[in-house]
């Protein structure tokens, strides 16, 4: 442990410039001024108030939680079938195969999107929720799969090959020994899926038609300078909702690592 | 026929037909809705567009433009002198955090570290670019504490509404992809390699350059593509602390598509943009290959 030091100070400065955006959103969310800038002139919750009762954001947030939601599950169930398949067998092309699945990871988001939107436009289907949930499912799928394969990794397969051996079927196996054992990858991938889908902004922005997404609404209010504490009370409440919704995340995933018998190397990536 | 069948009865019940049949449905979505689209826009490229009607003819028109017109050309070097300054800071910032996370930090409190990097990248992009726009503006935070502190005399005006604004600010949204890959690439390696180099005479700096900076390298490698291959594509970033000198070719995408409805123009600008991205990117995997042997 010696020499950290300087090492140390360097850790801490830079959690500093991590965090700076995100302390002063509460400092302004709570501040009595239309002006987002300091000296700091008292506190009000009157922006928090305000929020209640603006019905556009009311319907971009049922919205967005609609899509994530809908997103969640269907790029989880995705995520599941590649993962597994991915984990535990060996098959033609595999590498291309799940290299192909994952380039939503690295590709612009803005490609994937005006690529949707170019297709869709000449098929002629209409934009709504659904073509916004088309969009982000492909974006989501990749980290799916990275966090349930690592989930059906960690899982001893002499479990269920021990199984097979007490006269339970692939299936049986599957549902009674494996889905239980990976459950808390499950849950962690539906939760990252969620969140994902619900701060993605550039796919939503392309893709959703006459209902904005939540990110699509805050966007065209970031232009008019009196309603931006309303947006710093939303986003403190949003940074609340995802602080619960990771811890909730983290916690499943640790109990899973610690069901699997692993050793916990940390971080969902 | 016979034994074709068996054959075929056979392979359905092997390990390879098995995997392929369960990656199918997830294969399937990508193929209809990623390689799908991807050869639209390419056969958009080749197409014109007047108003709303899209002509079929072969063109290599949109490509004459997207790469002549000197406005094209001008966005499409800032975003890549954008992305490649993004990345390089992003990733030599990274290092170091990596490394104390992984070398200084005890095990037991190495996956909390890691929670307490990745957590302000939760909450909302859009937001969190603002704040930048609200810590770097002229009556910003940074400003009046360095003004309150005496250090500056008047407000700083080069770190708003021009590039380096973009590249703070994406060095600040990009910051966990950097250190999580060169973090992975950290923790493998194995500690009794740095014992036994430090007992054949190494000092500290030279172990670190000859054996723990190669061996991490990987990390490194990956942790440059991550950051470098999407941030070209940005277009919150530019628009919201870019200024009309930091704008990027993501926002003449939009332009296209949304503004001025010339799809095939804006597809060629997207492909350009990848064309020259993968380019790059293969040329950098080549020559850490080549030169430094790094192999992913």
């Amino acid at each position: 442990m010696k020499r950290s030091g300087w090492l140390g100070i360097y850790a801490v400065a830079y959690l500093v410039f991590l965090y700076a955006p995100v302390v002063l959103l509460p400092l302004f969310a709570f501040n009595d001024a239309t002006i987002i800038a300091f000296p700091l002139s008292g506190f009000t919750t009157e922006w928090f108030a305000q929020l209640a009762t603006i019905e556009a954001l009311h319907d971009s947030v049922i919205n967005s939680l609609y899509i994530a939601v809908s997103t969640a599950i269907l790029a989880t169930c995705f995520g599941v079938f590649a993962a597994r398949a991915s984990s535990r067998y060996d098959f033609p092309a595999k590498r291309g195969i799940m290299g192909f699945i994952m380039i939503p990871m690295v590709l612009p988001e803005i490609i994937i999107a005006v690529a949707l939107l170019v297709v869709l436009l000449q098929l002629g289907i209409a934009l709504s929720a659904w073509t916004v949930i088309l969009g982000h499912v492909l974006l989501c799928t990749p980290f799916s799969i990275a966090i349930l394969n690592s989930a059906f990794l960690a899982m001893d397969r002499s479990l269920e090959e021990a199984a097979y051996d007490l006269g339970e079927t692939r299936w049986s196996a599957f549902r009674l020994i494996t889905l239980p054992l990976v459950m808390p990858g499950i849950v962690s991938s539906l939760l990252i899926s969620f969140t994902i889908s619900l701060d993605e902004f550039i796919i939503a922005f392309f893709l959703t038609g006459n209902e904005p997404t939540l990110p699509v609404y805050l966007w065209s209010q970031l232009r008019f300078p009196q309603k931006i504490p309303v947006v710093m009370a939303l986003g403190t409440i949003l940074l609340a909702a995802s602080l619960i919704l990771l811890t909730t995340a983290e916690y499943f995933r640790r109990r899973g690592v610690a069901r699997t018998g692993a050793k916990d190397t940390g971080g969902f990536l | 026929m016979a034994t074709l069948a068996a054959r075929l009865r056979r392979w359905r019940r092997s390990e390879g037909a098995q995997g392929l049949l369960l990656v199918s449905p997830t294969l399937l979505y990508a193929l209809l809705l990623l390689a799908a689209p991807l050869a639209t826009i390419v056969a958009f490229s080749f197409w014109s567009q007047d108003y709303l009607t899209i002509d079929r003819s072969f063109t290599l028109e949109n490509y004459r433009e997207a790469w002549t017109e000197p406005l094209f050309r001008e966005l499409m070097l800032r975003s890549l002198a954008i992305s490649g300054a993004v990345t390089m800071v992003t990733v030599i910032l990274a290092f170091p955090i990596a490394y104390f996370v992984s070398f200084h930090v005890a095990p037991e409190r190495k996956a909390l570290w890691i929670f307490l990097i990745t957590i302000p990248f939760w909450t909302s992009y859009l937001i969190r670019v603002f704040l930048w726009k609200v810590i770097l503006g002229y009556n910003g935070v940074l400003n009046s504490g360095l003004l309150g502190l005496g250090i500056i005399d008047e407000p700083l005006t080069f770190i708003l509404y021009n590039a380096n604004a973009v590249v703070i600010t994406l060095a600040h949204a990009w910051a966990p992809f950097a250190i999580l890959p060169i973090f992975v690439a950290l923790e493998k390696i194995d500690r009794s390699l740095l014992e036994a180099s430090r007992d054949l005479g190494e000092t500290t700096v030279t172990t670190f350059l000859r054996v723990t900076l190669p061996l991490a390298m990987p990390g490194v490698v990956a942790a440059v593509l991550i950051v470098f291959i999407p941030t070209i594509g940005d277009y919150v970033t530019p628009r919201l602390v870019g200024g009309p000198n930091g704008l990027m070719i993501a926002n003449m995408i939009q332009v296209q598509f949304m503004k001025l409805n010339n799809a095939p123009l804006g597809a060629t600008l997207a492909l350009s943009a990848m064309l020259i991205v993968g380019a790059i990117s293969i040329l950098f995997l080549w020559l850490n290959r080549r030169f430094l042997k790094v192999r992913q």
